[in-house]
């Protein structure tokens, strides 16, 4: 094989990939300027919306609760043992809320959500697309991306950042029962270091990322669930890649904030 | 009623319809024939605008179909899926009335419940259905189900795709005989796709034979044993040799 034409095939190697993901940047940016138009042009779903309130944001409360607790928990043994090492110990409060406001709040129920809320947007409406039940909703004059688009997107924006909220609050609960408990804090003490400690952007930002998070997690999964291949083996692979996809989203979406909003 | 004219479709290299022409007139009950993988539903679909055409007209009473108000388009048609389609999250009663809970049909949800029962009463099934999930019924009645939600609204134009399709021979009877009495009842223009012959002698006034992306042949159903088409006798009489492969 001449040099000429291994130099082809390694660049054809690298463009169609390349192109494929650029294709599908493409397809999804598309998709979400078609919700957001949908979004602002009735009719509107209210009952719809509810339910997807409820599934998304209350029944989302339990796995972001003790996600939250175990990790605040487990971030200020890290804090003590870390900080120890320099006599920082007394940093923990402070350290904890920072982490868990800023960081580890919004990530981690950003990536719950996607576990439990991506996955489940895309089988559903892959499941729906592949019974048929799409078409059904198209031949009763109602748009699919009206009535299950644009209820998941709006009620994942809504609820995540409550849920980021919650998480917050439990996953400092978290460090403040370990550092009361174990480490020997003074309870009040450590609240009131907390409280002092933290500021209003890094409570607006946890919230907006929230948001941001929330948005990406039922976009992707109504993205692939609508544009799921036929058959079982389709839905599998609209579920794998939608939470794939929704966890990458999330953490590239988290880094770009936290430049915007903390860069010095 | 429903004109189509030089309909062609293709998948990639796989070029399903290839100048399908066809009218059905208005209150007529047409059933097209063919074997599997022919491209029936996918003439129907593109008749809905679910599949866009690559080349040709479709019109309905002279309205080109795809062109201006598309929910008054379809507010005119009714469809029976094959394998039903029932929305899962919805009670049986809430998939019956659909339309009439939502859109330009809207109804109090009373009302909506009452006409829903009605049209489930008049497929033969009782009230205590009105309240079960799709999931908790039989693959018979979630057809009947199917094809209530299909007439709630009265429209004038009913599709029915493969609607015996997965029933034992007794419901697939019920199933035929609820739509001739329906379509006749109504006055309803309506296009059926199957490949039961049973079927197609219980509901069809005319039949048409989709067969290469083509209509074959089409005529009266009293025609059908004696059409001298020899993709028609193949088919009607289930001959493995004829013109059409058996392996496809």
């Amino acid at each position: 094989m001449s040099l000429q034409s291994l130099t082809a095939a390694a660049l054809a190697g690298t463009g169609r990939p390349v192109l494929i993901w650029l294709a599908s940047v493409g397809r999804i940016t598309l998709f979400f300027a078609r919700t957001l138009g949908h979004m602002v042009r009735p009719p509107f779903y209210p009952r719809e919306f509810l339910q997807s309130l409820i599934g998304i944001g209350y029944l989302s409360l339990p796995v972001v609760g003790l996600t939250a607790l175990f990790t605040g928990g487990a971030l200020a043994l890290q804090i003590f043992a870390g900080g120890s090492r320099f006599n920082a110990e007394a940093v923990v409060p402070q350290i904890v809320a920072i982490g868990m406001v800023r960081e580890l709040g919004p990530v981690l129920v950003g990536l719950m959500i996607a576990a439990r809320v991506t996955s489940s947007i895309a089988a559903e409406i892959a499941t729906m697309k592949v019974t048929e039940q799409i078409d059904a909703l198209v031949t009763l004059s109602t748009h699919p991306v009206k009535y299950l688009v644009v209820p998941r997107v709006l009620a994942a924006l809504i609820t995540v950042p409550l849920l980021v909220a919650v998480g917050d609050i439990i996953g400092i609960f978290g460090g403040y029962l370990v550092g009361t408990l174990r480490l020997g804090f003074n309870p009040a003490t450590y609240l009131q270091s907390t409280v002092n400690f933290l500021e209003f952007w890094d409570i607006a930002s946890s919230l907006i990322k929230g948001a941001a998070f929330g948005g990406i997690a039922a976009l992707m999964g109504c993205f692939y669930g609508m544009n799921s291949a036929r058959g079982a083996q389709g839905v599998g692979r609209a579920t794998k890649a939608s939470v794939v996809a929704a966890a990458v989203l999330i953490l590239a979406a988290n880094f770009l904030l936290t430049q915007a909003f903390f860069s010095v | 009623m429903i004109e189509l004219r030089g309909i062609h479709k293709a998948f990639g290299e796989n070029r399903v319809l290839q100048g399908v022409d066809l009218d059905i007139p208005r209150g007529e009950s047409l059933v097209v024939i063919g074997g599997s993988g022919t491209g029936k539903s996918v003439m129907l679909k593109c008749i809905l605008g679910l599949v866009a055409p690559d080349a040709g007209v479709i019109t309905v009473d002279g309205q080109e179909a795809g062109k201006g108000d598309r929910d008054a388009f379809l507010a005119r048609f009714g469809m029976l899926f094959q394998g039903g389609a029932l929305f899962d999250s919805l009670h049986v009663w809430e998939n019956v009335a659909f339309r009439l809970l939502r859109g330009t049909l809207k109804r109090p949800r009373e009302e909506a419940r009452e006409i829903a029962i009605d049209k489930l009463r008049r497929v033969g099934l009782k009230p205590q259905v009105a309240d079960l999930y799709p999931a908790e019924l039989s693959g018979g009645m979630q057809k009947r189900v199917g094809l209530a939600r299909a007439i709630a609204a009265e429209p004038e134009i009913i599709f029915f795709d493969e609607p015996t399709t997965g029933l034992d021979p007794i419901m697939a009877g019920v199933i035929n005989d609820l739509i001739r009495e329906i379509v006749v009842e109504m006055g309803a223009t309506a296009m059926t796709i199957t490949h039961d012959m049973t079927s197609v002698r219980a509901i069809a006034d005319k039949v048409a034979m989709l067969h290469d992306g083509v209509i074959q042949w089409t005529g009266p159903v009293a025609e059908l044993d004696t059409s001298g088409d020899p993709y028609v006798d193949q088919f009607v009489h289930g001959r493995a040799e004829g013109p059409i492969e058996a392996v496809r």
